[in-house]
């Protein structure tokens, strides 16, 4: 071995300058114009407005995955057109199926956009964030409520779907739209729920199932507990649930305990 | 207060001295490093490693104090990496802060190796409460700070991707002096040809196995003894190089890293995202982040090689926030770990 020089000691590094903060607000392609359109949220992958489908008051979701400019172009597009056919395509079974989803109202996948049903309602992420400011009480609503999207998940699961991405961000919880108005709200807490953001599902073959499914879990656990440490002791409820809802949902937890105890073991290499 | 800080969980060891003054920026007395490397074709054996880092740690050390101008009085603790790392590389390592303490009666404290990136990446940055990327040889970890713990959304699903790296470079004998990530990002510098490679996301984690072992058997068809009709070709007849495989794959497993470290931005309502770990230092994978986050309206935050490579400065610099807080390792505690998450760490210096 032979001796090398040593670094000198250096001083501290100057940070980068921050890039401009000045973000290029990204235009969708026609038909859409900037006047009737709002942004709901920019997502990881896409920016999510809400316009109007066909008459002015029947109000529906864009789902516009923008060119990502960091990404090369074969790979951009070619993610891009995947990605988007195939979240239309396992929406439409998903509705044909009877899971409770947005329904698919138009696509264009060259051009990258996306028309889905509007649905009216708060993400479970933002119901929980609420019910913890109030103080973590109400058990019982939030039991029900983590049963509820045991069965839902469940539900997915059973018609060969899994999500690839589901978290609390995920999941709403659907508002009574019929409910009238001066009615004092009804719990927030109750509702059904509809999944959201197909954008890495996959209906998966039979032999990847377990696996998918039980990653899919894990990664909902995994956001339960990085997002709602109050709630996280609650999760056994959301497992509980789906191990009710369809046959080969105790396979899928028993391959859950294998995912989480490779989970602690994976990220500790080297 | 003074600390000395000993790192060796990996190929690298680093010995750093670090003062911190209330209401100061951290100031930087001694930062030495030397590196283990071994031939093209190879990686580095842990016995091999545990050698290289007894015959230099004395060394370092000495020379450590003496660029410090201090005296061994003035040194308030003695920090050492308890984990993640290799077993026989740490051991030696933690062996010698050991001796040290009881040699010089100081007080020892057991660092997370990966709670070292994020602390010095933070301090040298500025980025006050960052979405974090740390990429390294041996970690792929996406990790936000929430309720005094470092908690990891999203992280590899297989080998880390430095190992990634590496492994492809051994393939193409790439030598590793500096380092084998460098060395690939010159080559994919001179890339033209994009080549598909497998895209492994799920959620916020990603895999990386499959795509080294697909880039793996692309390589074979650059091997120059081949028939000219077995060998790899664009749909044009052109030749592929080696050039262009580095830079398929930077650009394949990078696209990759922006977007999970993008997803966990847009769950948490971050706009910062601090890289640190080895990986870090490439300058591609700078970009493409400095592009998502631009157009996120955000900022990215990097350090250059002295910071983001392990490095002895980053766990005396962790070791001493920690020890402010009152904590430290009892000598019969000063043990190490080759699994040590980062999320089992309650970070008390912190909101």
């Amino acid at each position: 071995m032979a001796p090398e020089t040593i670094e000198p000691t250096a001083p501290p590094l100057r940070a980068p300058s921050p890039a401009p903060t000045d973000r290029p607000l990204h235009t969708l392609p026609s038909p859409f114009t900037a006047s009737n359109l709002e942004v709901l949220t920019q997502g990881a992958e896409a920016l999510v407005y809400k316009s109007t489908f066909l008459t002015p008051q029947t109000p529906c979701v864009v789902k516009y995955r923008p060119p990502k400019p960091y990404r090369h172009p074969v790979l951009d597009r070619r993610l891009t057109k995947a990605r988007l056919l195939a979240e239309a395509r396992v929406l439409v079974r998903c509705k044909r199926d009877g899971v409770d989803v947005p329904g698919v109202l138009g696509a264009d996948w060259e051009a990258g956009w996306l028309v889905l049903e509007w649905v009216e309602g708060r993400t479970v992420r933002a119901v929980l964030d609420g019910w913890a400011e109030r103080g973590a009480q109400e058990e019982e609503g939030v039991l029900g409520l983590m049963g509820r999207v045991g069965r839902a998940v469940g539900r997915l699961h059973g018609i060969g779907v899994v999500h690839g991405d589901l978290t609390t961000s995920n999941l709403m919880v659907r508002q009574d739209e019929r409910r009238e108005e001066g009615v004092k709200q009804t719990n927030e807490l109750e509702g059904d729920i509809v999944l959201i953001d197909f954008g890495l599902a996959s209906h998966s073959t039979q032999n990847l199932q377990d696996e998918d499914r039980a990653v899919d879990l894990y990664v909902l656990e995994r956001a339960f507990a990085a997002t709602h440490p109050k709630a996280e002791p609650l999760f056994q409820e959301v497992l509980n649930a789906y191990g009710e809802s369809f046959k080969g949902a105790r396979a899928v937890l028993k391959r859950l305990e294998d995912v989480r105890l490779r989970g602690r073991k994976r990220s500790m290499l080297g | 207060m003074i600390a000395l800080g000993l790192e060796g969980s990996a190929n690298k060891i680093g010995i750093g001295i670090i003062s911190h003054t209330p209401s100061k920026p951290p100031v930087i007395l001694a930062n030495l490093r030397h590196t283990y490397n071994s031939p093209p074709g190879e990686g580095f054996l842990p016995k091999d490693t545990a050698l290289h880092h007894r015959a230099w740690v004395v060394r370092l050390i000495k020379q450590a104090i003496r660029q410090a101008k201090i005296t061994i009085s003035d040194l308030d603790c003695i920090c050492y990496t308890k984990g993640p790392g290799m077993g026989a590389p740490l051991q030696s390592v933690a062996l010698a802060a050991r001796t040290c303490a009881l040699l010089w009666d100081k007080p020892l404290v057991g660092v997370n190796h990966c709670v070292g990136h994020i602390e010095m990446g933070r301090s040298i940055t500025g980025a006050e409460n960052p979405v974090v990327l740390y990429v390294s040889g041996g970690n792929t970890q996406v990790i936000a700070y929430s309720a005094n713990r470092y908690r990891i959304f999203g992280e590899t699903l297989d080998i880390a991707i430095g190992n990634c790296i590496d492994r492809f470079a051994r393939t193409l004998m790439i030598p590793n002096d500096p380092f084998p990530g460098y060395n690939v990002e010159q080559l994919a510098k001179k890339g033209k040809n994009f080549i598909e490679l497998p895209y492994a996301v799920k959620g916020m984690d990603a895999s990386f196995s499959g795509i080294l072992a697909a880039a793996d058997v692309l390589a074979k068809g650059l091997d120059e003894s081949l028939p000219d009709e077995k060998r790899l070709k664009t749909e044009e007849g052109e030749l592929i190089t080696k050039e262009d495989l580095c830079f398929s794959l930077q650009e394949t497993i990078y696209a990759m890293l922006v977007e999970i470290t993008e997803r966990a931005m847009a769950h948490v309502g971050s706009k910062q995202v601090l890289v640190v770990g080895g990986v870090g230092s490439n300058e591609r994978l700078q970009q493409m982040m400095g592009i998502m986050a631009r157009d996120r309206g955000g900022s990215v935050f990097a350090t250059d090689e002295r910071f983001c490579i392990d490095n002895g400065i980053m766990i005396a610099h962790a070791g001493l926030l920690e020890y402010q807080t009152g904590v430290t390792t009892k000598l019969e505690d000063s043990t190490c770990t080759q699994r040590f998450r980062t999320d089992e760490v309650y970070v008390g210096w912190r909101e």
